[in-house]
């Protein structure tokens, strides 16, 4: 019963804030909306038992993907994005394309043969820290390694191309 | 009495806000943030299964996407800020230079 609340309630905050994100004009309040949702989608993790992840969705995510992007948008110094002159042929393309993705998905989801059990009587997996950690460097150690190449390379670019060039 | 179906169902949505948030706006790094809500989308729902089958595999999953997430912003926003540098715009239809 708490969980139906919960749930309810985090989600109804985390769909409106996130059509708030594609809504503002401004930037400054779209990525503070964000914000919103990354914090709500950290509960729903640690209702799902993903305890690790969620610490990790407010710390990455929330904590240094979301400030990058403050940052750059004050030293971009953006103006309030002009209401869109989109032709209405655009609009509504985008607009079909949204609601037959959205009408594929659901149908997919709520078709799925037998009824499924209530996740609280499901066996909830352990989410800590220890046993993602057991997982990540057993039977996850290749990617987990590559991972460090990645971020090697994210790093090179972002500095190469943020370089100021010398004049 | 909130089955699995029910966090599918808050994924799609999710996703389906943050595709409509690509396709209507034009600002680079809007398009960039809406990108990241798809991103949280998939997120979900790999936790979501990994709740119902009590595995262990979504949550490793959702740490990589996060990385992977993480990098990729990393890149485009140094990308944003050249073409805002050398182009003195953020619309992306107004980055057209390859076109012929």
């Amino acid at each position: 019963m708490t969980e139906a609340v919960f749930f309810y309630l985090f989600a109804t905050l985390m769909l409106s804030a996130a059509v708030l994100v594609v809504r503002h004009r401004q930037p400054m309040y779209s990525v503070l909306s964000l914000l919103v949702v990354m914090f709500c989608l950290a509960c729903l993790f640690i209702m799902l038992n993903a305890y690790f992840v969620a610490a990790l969705q407010i710390l990455l995510y929330a904590g240094a993907v979301l400030v990058l992007f403050l940052f750059v948008i004050m030293l971009l110094n953006l103006a309030p994005e002009a209401l869109a002159r989109m032709r209405l042929f655009t609009l509504r393309t985008a607009g079909t394309l949204a609601a037959a993705s959205l009408c594929v998905l659901l149908f997919r989801i709520i078709e799925t043969p037998g009824g499924e059990p209530p996740l609280s009587l499901v066996r909830a997996p352990n989410g800590s820290v220890e046993s993602i950690g057991a997982e990540l460097f057993s039977r996850y150690l290749l990617p987990f390694e590559l991972t460090s190449f990645l971020i090697l390379a994210a790093i090179i670019g972002a500095v190469t191309l943020a370089k100021q060039e010398k004049r | 009495m909130i089955t699995l179906t029910h966090y599918l169902v808050v994924s799609a949505l999710l996703f389906c806000i943050g595709l409509i948030g690509i396709m209507t706006r034009r600002n680079i790094l809007m398009i960039l943030l809406c990108i990241e809500i798809m991103f949280n989308a998939a997120n979900l729902a790999f936790i979501a299964y990994a709740r119902a089958w009590s595995n262990l595999d979504g949550q490793i999953v959702a740490f990589f996407i996060i990385t992977v997430a993480a990098a990729e912003v990393t890149v485009g926003l140094a990308i944003a800020i050249l073409l805002a540098r050398q182009l003195k715009t953020l619309n992306a239809d107004e980055v057209s230079l390859l076109k012929w």
